[in-house]
């Protein structure tokens, strides 16, 4: 075998990093620019910025709409990401024990979930239209029932979401329960444990970790959701579903004030920030756990 | 051991009977699938009306192929301003271009992460992570300005660099759970039979890896293909994507386009869902981006 340096030995996983990591200064360079202009009074109607200081972060986070827009986001996050957690779950163990039906459609499952959320926001945007649309005829709610009304816009782009994203919650849940051994489950049942027990003492725990990477997951990219409520109402009526991102989105491309859209969106990616790498941790210490419990 | 519980029985994987239960459980899921797969069958059914039957809510109606042909031709184009076919066309190179970058900058990459702990490991793995979670908007407007100035606004050179940003960690993530899934010691034989750290690599350990560079590309291709910022705001006409044009269908002046835009959909949803039949096996390990291994 020929000997190769120690040092060169060391440095060899370096070497191999390198084009990802020119890669992601190429990307890092985009975002401390953005970072830079939440300083600067920059926008469409002012080329020739200057530096203002914190005077963004104070417009910002003295603007009720902010604050409202944060509050729907994390309704929008808690609901979306609860909903689908429960049923996802619920999904996962009736296809565990389904016969018939669940062998046949578990490959279609993740349809929704493979359609971009764009496209998925449009076609319930053309089953939600009033007089048009498949979803009144069907349930039998007339012409006049709207969907995305000031009153019912943000459940029903919650609707929307739990559409897509319960499958994902599921597969990762089944893909959890196919992993799990068996004995423990036959030991439980020689001392005569009830289904509840064995499910809550049993499988809960040893499915946890699973459980959780997808509830990171589903929770992280809704704080940040913006396609499918974009398209199916456009922050609207009024602001009823206005998320961080869509706020941002009008601050900075609709208004052309980059500096405040940019403030707008480097406090959303505080909090995203923040939220993974809590999360993440949660995650690392679950995973431990259950490797322990299993060994 | 077998389990006498009816209810542990339930539980347990694999073990499957039809019982009054299971009934149940079928009729359950039934529904769920009635709810989930409606919208696809109804688009189908919208997609394949003609102009007169497009705003009828009911199932019988004389299907017609022609809107398919519509969105692709010259008449979409008049109707959308989207040039339909070349959105897709657009769509599939942005995608590959994206995909291949990725891949010969993601795997040396995820190698090193799979195989050796170093120094700053983590938070490299933790900062492509990040990218998965962060806010596109954060990003896009420094690079809409950096793209005029750079003359790559609305070309697929430009989209193809900012969707690394989506495949990138999807490919560097996937693919080192593999690697750290690979037996060491099947290199370390090699080295000993006097291949080169390189050669032992490119022999051993990436044919081992085939299915997982497989799924990540595909995996990788899905997303790049259903992202809608990024060709939201750094494109106009030549670089835009389908997922962009599908949008135009809804905004008609007046005019509604049903059919048509149940056509545009299904055309824009299709290779997604094609791509994601085929490689459904490695779908977990890829969506959970290689934490659960299924």
């Amino acid at each position: 075998m020929r000997r190769v340096p120690a040092w060169r030995r060391g440095l060899r996983p370096y070497l191999l990093s390198v084009p990802a990591v020119l890669l992601i200064i190429g990307i890092l360079y985009a975002f401390f620019y953005g970072v830079y202009y939440t300083v600067l009074n920059y926008a469409a109607t002012n080329p020739t910025p200057s530096f203002v200081g914190a005077d963004n972060y104070r417009s910002v986070l003295g603007d009720p709409l902010f604050w409202r827009s944060a509050g729907t986001t994390l309704l929008y996050a808690v609901a979306a990401t609860g909903l689908e957690t429960v049923l996802g779950v619920a999904i996962a163990l009736l296809l565990n024990r389904s016969t018939l039906i669940g062998k046949t459609f578990e490959r279609l499952l993740i349809l929704p979930l493979m359609i971009a959320p764009v496209i998925a926001g449009v076609i319930w945007k053309l089953m939600f239209n009033p007089q048009f649309g498949v979803l009144n005829h069907v349930l039998g709610l007339g012409s006049t029932f709207d969907w995305l009304s000031k009153d019912r816009a943000l459940a029903s782009t919650i609707l929307v979401d739990v559409w897509i994203y319960t499958p994902f919650v599921a597969i990762l849940v089944l893909a959890g329960i196919r992993s799990l051994p068996k004995e423990p489950f036959e030991a439980s049942d020689v001392d005569g444990a009830n289904w509840f027990y064995m499910f809550r003492r049993l499988m809960l725990p040893m499915m946890w970790p699973y459980i959780l990477v997808a509830v990171i997951f589903r929770f992280m990219d809704c704080l940040k959701v913006f396609d499918a409520v974009y398209v199916l109402t456009a922050g609207g009526p009024g602001v009823t579903t206005t998320t961080l991102q869509i706020g941002a989105f009008e601050d900075s491309i609709t208004n052309l004030n980059y500096s405040r859209g940019s403030t707008y969106m480097f406090l959303l990616w505080i909090i995203v920030f923040i939220t993974a790498r809590y999360l993440v941790s949660v995650l690392g210490k679950a995973q431990r756990r259950a490797a322990g419990a299993g060994a | 051991m077998a389990i006498t519980s009816r209810f542990a029985r339930e539980l347990t994987p694999g073990q499957k009977r039809v019982t009054p239960g299971s009934v149940v459980a079928d009729l359950a899921i039934l529904a769920w699938f009635v709810f989930s797969l409606f919208p696809l069958v109804w688009m189908v059914l919208l997609a394949l009306k003609n102009d007169a039957q497009q705003t009828s809510t009911y199932f019988e109606f004389s299907p017609t192929l022609a809107n398919f042909g519509t969105v692709l031709s010259q008449r979409g184009e008049d109707l959308t301003s989207v040039d339909f076919g070349h959105a897709m066309l657009t769509s599939v190179l942005n995608c590959a271009g994206a995909v291949v970058v990725s891949l010969v900058v993601g795997i040396p990459a995820a190698y090193a992460a799979g195989r050796w702990k170093f120094r700053g490991s983590e938070d490299l793995m933790f900062q492509m992570l990040s990218f998965r979670f962060a806010p596109e908007l954060m990003v896009i407007v420094p690079l809409f300005v950096i793209y005029n100035t750079l003359g790559i606004f609305d070309t697929k050179l430009g989209m193809v660099w900012v969707l690394q940003l989506v495949t990138m960690p999807l490919v560097v993530w996937i693919l080192r759970s593999y690697f750290t899934d690979l037996a060491p010691e099947l290199e370390q034989a090699a080295l000993l039979d006097g291949y080169t750290r390189t050669r032992a690599f490119l022999t051993v350990a990436l044919p081992l890896v085939r299915p997982g560079i497989a799924a990540a590309a595909l995996l990788a291709f899905i997303f790049a293909w259903n992202n809608y910022l990024f060709p939201l705001i750094l494109t106009d006409s030549q670089a835009t994507t389908v997922t962009v044009a599908v949008t135009k269908y809804l905004g008609g002046g007046g005019q509604a386009y049903y059919n048509l835009t149940a056509a545009a959909a299904i055309l824009g949803a299709l290779p997604p869902l094609v791509l994601a039949l085929t490689i459904q096996r490695y779908l977990v390990r890829g969506l959970s981006f290689g934490a659960v291994k299924a």
